[in-house]
């Protein structure tokens, strides 16, 4: 399963994100099951709102910390994003 | 075994160590404890079936009052504050609580990620719109095997079309769906078919839960446990299902341990995770520890949450290792497995100190063996007692 860069991205209608005042971290809740996330995936969870695609989460995120070269780290991400069905396009 | 396994579904939350709750949080952590990140809310012990591998006590009938609606509130309330973000309403039947929906709204509006675990009889469309507009997230049905006629024997009660129609409704209002189903003699060569129906059905999530063998299912151990080649036929059935399901279905099996060399890492550790509040309020770090003698499990009406977890006799019980007699004392693998199962090695050895005797290292190892050639002999047998179904009949027998 991989990304397909033109569809937009949408966070799993079936999976919760989440923050955790508790545990001062967001997390993904699913069945009986939750995922800690550290801060970068969090920004990227959030962006994935079924309105952008794959290079306009990038430029979003490049823009917000002012930095450029992030493709490949937010690709991967997602991939293991899409792979658990925290995400899907279409 | 890699790939299907996950030891146990109910350790699918795992406790961070490096958590910590500071100073903003509003309750407070004795140095040490991590906070509980499960609540099982057991809110009754009623239930229209009679499954003879149930978890609950046999002597359930014991335990006739149940909280009341504002207890099981400032229960919610005090845990959630701790940190919990996963609940179950489980039971016997948590349906027949006429204040369900109202305890899923409340939960919903603590940020909790609220499971139903339920056997879906009675369950109506109705209700599961009712429901998910209260905030429910998730709605697990169990299914006792693939055909009617031995779902129906099974569960005692003519149920298998309507939790058919049930798992469809669920799918039908956007729920995750668990499909559960418990394995065991009866139904153990149903595998193909029970993963066909799974599919049917349009599960999310199938969990394959071989039988935990306590409560009535520790009764039932002679009727109930398979032999070893049975499970390796049923695992690879199911391990050849699965990848055949890669991003459809997740698969949970739930590992027989009496065919392991190693124990499971019980609770994720003893009062370090999970918290059971029991129908007559009994707050217990697993759902068996009720059986288990001294622990004086105290109630949530008489203490908070706050001074259960962190205070009480019985959550500190098997916290670390202090406790631990050999083998487990000097064993390399005890912050792996915590020594295993303390209700498992109080109703096979005796002796809830002593190490799960489903451990080859451990000297009362044998009786595991013992129980696997009981069960076989007893499968041969040609007048194999019936099986002890889980009803308030049999348990005022048993209390």
């Amino acid at each position: 399963m991989t990304i397909n860069p033109e569809l937009p991205i949408k966070f799993s209608r079936t999976h919760r994100l989440q923050w955790e005042e508790a545990q001062q971290k967001n997390v993904i809740l699913y069945p009986e099951g939750m995922v800690e996330l550290n801060e970068s995936s969090a920004e990227i969870l959030k962006l994935c709102d079924g309105t952008r695609n794959l290079a306009q989460i990038v430029s979003d995120l490049e823009q917000k910390f002012s930095t450029s070269g992030l493709t490949n780290d937010i690709t991967a991400f997602l991939e293991v994003a899409l792979q658990n069905g925290w995400i899907n396009q279409n | 075994m890699a790939g299907l396994i996950k030891t146990n579904p109910s350790t699918t939350l795992r406790a961070d160590p490096t958590t910590t709750v500071g100073a903003d949080s509003s309750a407070t952590l004795r140095a040490g404890i991590t906070p509980p990140r499960w609540l099982l809310a057991e809110l009754t012990y009623a239930c229209p079936l009679q499954c003879p591998y149930c978890s609950n006590p046999l002597d359930y009938t014991k335990y006739q009052t149940e909280l009341d609606t504002e207890d099981w509130k400032r229960v919610l309330t005090q845990a959630r504050k701790m940190g919990a973000v996963q609940l179950g309403f489980s039971g016997g039947e948590p349906l027949t609580r006429k204040d369900l929906t109202e305890l899923v709204k409340h939960a919903r509006d603590l940020g909790y990620y609220s499971n139903l675990i339920t056997s879906g009889y009675g369950l109506t469309e109705e209700k599961i719109i009712q429901l998910k507009e209260a905030g429910l997230d998730h709605i697990q049905v169990s299914i006792q095997a693939s055909s009617q006629e031995l779902n129906d024997h099974i569960a005692g009660t003519a149920s298998f079309e309507h939790k058919k129609q049930v798992a469809h409704l669920v799918k039908k209002h956007g729920y995750p769906m668990v499909l559960c189903v418990v394995i065991h003699r009866e139904n153990i060569h149903q595998m193909p078919e029970i993963l066909a129906m799974a599919e049917e059905l349009g599960a999310d999530y199938l969990e394959l839960a071989n039988t935990q063998y306590y409560g009535w299912a520790h009764a039932n151990r002679d009727l109930l446990l398979p032999t070893q080649a049975q499970f390796k036929k049923a695992e690879a059935i199911a391990q050849a299902f699965k990848e055949t399901v890669t991003g459809k279905m997740k698969i949970y099996y739930v590992v027989p341990d009496f065919y392991e060399d190693r124990p499971k890492a019980c609770m994720n550790g003893w009062g370090t995770t999970f918290l059971t509040v029991a129908p007559d309020g009994v707050a217990l770090p697993c759902h068996s520890a009720r059986d288990l003698p001294g622990l004086n499990c105290p109630n949530v009406k008489d203490y908070s949450v706050e001074e259960i977890w962190n205070e009480s006799k019985a959550f500190n019980f098997f916290r670390g290792d202090d406790w631990m007699k050999e083998p487990c004392r000097s064993c390399d693998e005890k912050d792996k497995d915590f020594g295993g199962c303390h209700c498992q090695a109080y109703l096979l050895t005796g002796d809830m100190y002593n190490a799960d005797p489903v451990c080859s290292k451990s000297p009362d190892h044998g009786v595991i063996q013992q129980a696997i050639d009981s069960a076989a002999k007893s499968a041969l047998s040609a007048n194999e007692k019936p099986l002890l179904f889980r009803n308030s009949k049999n348990s005022k027998l048993l209390s």
